[in-house]
């Protein structure tokens, strides 16, 4: 006997990044690019006894979403916390750069990382400067490129700053954006600024609650793949331009978020002046009772991250 | 002439002592240690109430306070070892001799200290096999508990983790004993009465609330699909095969794994009001899914666990709870429960050997065993009979008359085949061996004598030892399901071929279960997070597993 | 890193016609394996690369109660593994024999 679950009910921090592939695009839509019989292992991980993934922790592949072609990208953040090194930034990088030419509907990057490889450090961190400037690429020429956040490595590093440059993010209450991780911070400013075991405190700095009521996330959503696949189609249809005034506007409302809540010691005193009635309340919040708060929340609705 | 009151005058004497310090009963915490001084004698025997949970800490710090010159060689009776303190008073000489029962987060120094022989060890011994020699011949001078508040009169609330405290006072008070008890706040009237406050001499207002570990959250996030695999197999093999109701289920992983198995595979076989409805256990937060989803009708408790408070009040349907809504634990009575009235034990061990005897005892660390090996054994003696209970009497080899064959309550071992850092679970020779030989042990530290062993699970198969009708099959059973340890590899191939065929041995294959399905995505919760909503916001975990 | 090989004929080609499938992750004490119907339909071949030495006996035992169990005839497995325990191992080639199977 087989005990069959639906796959739209499976959870998005749970499923490995083919899974998560595989049940939000179109069924049986999805073909990989440099796939794991091609082998394309990091060069460098055998000089440090470290063992390799025959995709090197990303799948990549052009899939159908809603019936649209799409390109996705997906990291597998168990695989050395779905760090970018050399084979990994490049085949993302690449996706990026053909979208240029094959014109998808959207490119959707399911951002799943710590950051860049330590062992493959300089080629990480090259990759992700071309990974934002693909980004820019593609939105510049009409090409929206989605993030979806809700893995178990979060999105932290130069995975944050590329999810800075995306047209539109959705994220789950598990998914963490941030560039400094908790014990980066606590490490360089100590535990009295910030203490990395306090699980409820880097969730409600960096998780997805408090990103979107602040409007650093476009979406929020349920823990299922079937969530993310809506809220996928959703922000394809809802992203915005890339041009001059969108980033000048951007460019205004950071600075505003600045002056408004520069001085906050807490999330719960940002989320006090966003006009939320019961601000301790929101971790425990169901994703219901979370949906309607958001749409309280006026800032929850802007561009900036 | 004879004085048939002397146990009574000395202990008046050490009451009046002890009122020097105290205003009627009361005493302040800054006090507690010339208080102590004043009530203890050298060579007392004391029991220091360290539970599984609940820890009479600010008593403990007094005690281990106290001058070695003044107080010295008592003999310690208490249940748990689990504080620094606990062992810090038998380094300074305040302590000497010591009966206990688990010990495990201080399992490695004192493994050290009994090699050091600084501890003079009488037993480890079973929960309720040390509360019974409370009453015989370990019967406390001086017993220092904890509630959560008293009266001025001594009337004391527990609180959910009642655990060991009413047997403890029992023995203590009616024998002309002292009890000196540590609450959290002293208050006019107390939510309910745990222990009457005739049998509390003194009180003290601690520091600090007393410290609770919480020793039974098992965190879904970290389950692996071997122990999912195996929880598949325990149920199908076992809870079905032999319709389980009555149990207690062990602390690890793997029965956690299968209390979240309930509602989802479980379900799936159809298997809902047949099997694991009343309980005698902990109340794990990981059993919050087969409640909520009603297959579980009753469950009586140990003591209780951190975060699970509001939850319990809120299913007493589920739970025993006191006229003031709380949960009502009783560590004596629910070992009692879980030795005469489950069919099923079943639970993980450390190392098992070839015969099935099992201990969590290494050569490193000396946890003890708690209740383990009292539910996990078949108490022999008369016993109503159930249709569990006598389907595994069946099984095992009938000799004499058959119309006089009893039923067998089934132990059984759920393990994986390699513990932590690659650690065979499967051995030639106990550790415990080896601990009793170097300590002079006269009894090694066994938790579960392999005759009591009804079958052991691992991710290879389920090995009924029932069914073994010598010690060869036996043997050949176990290295059957050792998987790829230096036991298992060692098998007899043709034998567990044989086994298997007979259905002593049994694989997944066997079973019908589906190796795809041993997936993450059977738990009915999949983190702590999961375990909060299904309670509907009730449940409220502590800090350490939050990660929202 | 260690570089095991395993060779193995079998009486059956692997079930299904399903040309590659790859399951697990290569994380700690886990691993990833890649299967493809590559070889003629009694030959089965098993490559591993792993950062823990010295177990070469065990993946052999391990292996070979596979091939014997599940006849993945025409399989060519590869292994990169993360330091699995024997049982995850025996649990991942099951699992992944069966994906063939589809």
């Amino acid at each position: 006997m087989r005990i069959v679950t639906d796959p739209g009910s499976q959870s998005w921090y749970e499923a490995s990044a083919r899974q998560r592939v595989a049940g939000l695009v179109d069924e049986g839509s999805f073909a990989e690019f440099l796939g794991p019989a091609e082998r394309a292992m990091s060069p460098h991980l055998p000089l440090f006894d470290l063992p390799r993934a025959f995709d090197d922790g990303i799948v990549v592949g052009r899939a159908q979403l809603d019936g649209r072609p799409v390109l996705v990208a997906s990291q597998e953040g168990r695989f050395m916390g779905g760090a970018f090194g050399e084979i990994h930034g490049a085949k993302l990088v690449g996706l990026l750069r053909a979208a240029i030419e094959t014109k998808p509907a959207a490119v959707l990057i399911l951002f799943d990382t710590g950051g860049v490889r330590l062992q493959e450090a300089n080629a990480g961190e090259t990759a992700i400067a071309e990974t934002m400037r693909a980004i820019a690429d593609a939105r510049a020429a009409g090409i929206p490129v989605i993030g979806l956040i809700g893995g178990r490595a979060g999105c932290y590093g130069g995975g944050g700053l590329i999810a800075g440059t995306c047209s539109r993010l959705a994220v789950s209450e598990s998914g963490r954006i941030s560039v400094s991780g908790p014990e980066v911070i606590e490490t360089n400013k100590g535990a009295e600024e910030f203490d990395s075991r306090d699980r409820a405190l880097v969730w409600r700095t960096m998780g997805g609650k408090h990103r979107r009521l602040t409007g650093g996330a476009d979406a929020y959503c349920a823990d299922t793949v079937a969530a993310f696949r809506e809220a996928a189609i959703r922000l394809i249809g809802a992203a915005p331009a890339f041009d001059l005034a969108m980033l000048e506007a951007e460019q205004s409302r950071l600075e505003a978020r600045v002056k408004r809540f520069g001085d906050c010691r807490d999330a719960t005193e940002i989320w006090a002046r966003l006009g939320v009635n019961d601000p301790d309340a929101v971790p425990a919040m169901t994703d219901a009772a979370f949906a309607e708060t958001v749409a309280n929340v006026t800032e929850a609705s802007h561009d900036a991250r | 002439m004879t004085d048939w009151r002397s146990e009574k005058t000395a202990r008046d004497a050490r009451i009046a002592a002890g009122r020097a310090h105290a205003q009627g009963k009361v005493v302040r915490a800054e006090a507690v240690v010339d208080l102590l001084e004043a009530v203890l004698k050298p060579g007392d025997r004391v029991c220091l109430e360290g539970d599984n949970q609940k820890q009479a800490d600010c008593l403990a710090r007094g005690l281990a306070a106290c001058d070695p010159a003044k107080i010295h060689d008592l003999h310690m009776v208490q249940s748990g070892i689990v504080l620094p303190e606990h062992l810090d008073v038998f380094e300074t000489g305040i302590a000497k001799q010591l009966d206990y029962s688990y010990s495990g987060p201080q399992g490695s120094r004192i493994a050290k200290m009994l090699y050091g022989g600084q501890i003079e060890l009488g037993a480890v011994h079973t929960y309720l096999e040390l509360f019974a020699r409370y009453f015989v011949d370990l019967t406390p001078n001086v017993a220092l508990i904890a509630g959560v508040s008293a009266d001025r009169e001594g009337n004391l609330y527990t609180g959910p983790n009642t655990e060991d405290t009413p047997t403890v006072v029992e023995a203590t008070a009616f024998k002309n004993g002292v009890v000196i008890a540590q609450v959290n706040e002293i208050v006019d009237k107390v939510p309910r009465v745990d222990i009457p406050g005739d049998r509390i001499d003194f009180v003290i207002e601690a520091d600090k609330p007393f410290y609770v570990e919480p020793l039974f959250t098992r965190d879904p996030a970290a389950m692996t699909e071997t122990q999912i695999l195996i929880a598949m197999m325990a149920i199908k093999g076992i809870y079905a095969e032999y319709g389980v109701r009555r149990l207690n289920h062990g602390i690890g992983f793997g029965t956690a794994a299968i209390e979240l198995l309930l509602p989802t595979y479980a379900e799936k076989l159809g298997l809902k009001g047949k099997i694991a409805t009343h309980w005698a256990l902990n109340p794990h937060p990981t059993l919050i899914p087969a409640i909520e989803s009603g297959w579980v009708k009753q469950v009586h408790c140990f003591g209780s666990e951190v975060g699970m408070d509001r939850y319990i009040r809120e299913r007493s349907d589920v739970f025993f709870t006191g006229a003031d809504g709380s949960l009502r634990s009783n560590r004596a009575f629910c070992q009692t429960a879980g030795l005469y009235a489950c069919d099923m034990f079943i639970g993980a061990t450390l190392q098992i050997d070839l015969a099935g005897h099992s201990s969590t005892v290494t050569q490193n660390r000396v946890a003890g065993f708690g209740g383990a090996p009292n539910m996990g054994s078949d108490p022999h003696g008369r016993r109503h009979p159930s249709e569990t209970w006598m389907k595994a009497g069946h099984e095992a080899e009938v000799v004499g008359d058959p119309a006089l064959m009893r039923g067998r309550k089934l132990v059984v071992q759920l393990v994986e085949t390699f513990g932590d850092k690659l650690v065979p679970t499967f051995v030639e020779k106990l550790d415990a061996l080896e601990l009793a030989k170097k300590t002079g042990l006269e009894l090694a530290p066994v938790m579960i004598y392999g005759d009591d062993v009804t079958h052991i699970v691992t991710e290879e198969g389920i090995a009924n030892l029932l069914l073994c009708r010598n010690a060869d099959e036996r043997e050949q059973a176990i290295r059957g399901v050792a998987g790829y340890t230096e036991v298992g590899r060692g098998r007899d191939r043709a034998m567990v071929q044989r086994l298997r065929e007979r259905g002593v041995i049994r694989r997944p294959e066997d079973l019908g279960i589906e190796p795809l399905d041993a997936d993450r995505s059977l738990l009915a919760a999949k983190s702590i997070k999961d375990l909060v909503h299904w309670s509907g916001g009730l449940y409220e975990p502590p800090a350490r597993f939050r990660n929202w | 890193m260690e570089t095991l090989h395993f060779r193995h004929s079998t009486k059956k080609p692997a079930a299904g016609s399903k040309p590659m499938a790859v399951i697990g992750v290569v994380a700690s004490g886990n691993l990833e394996i890649l299967l493809e119907r590559v070889l003629p339909p009694d030959a089965c071949e098993v490559a591993i690369e792993t950062p823990i030495g010295g177990f070469g006996d065990v993946w052999e035992a391990v292996v070979a109660d596979f091939v014997a169990r599940a006849q993945p005839g025409g399989l060519r497995i590869s292994i990169n593994d993360g330091g699995a325990r024997p049982d995850t191992v025996s649990l991942r080639l099951a699992q992944g024999a069966r994906l063939m199977e589809a």
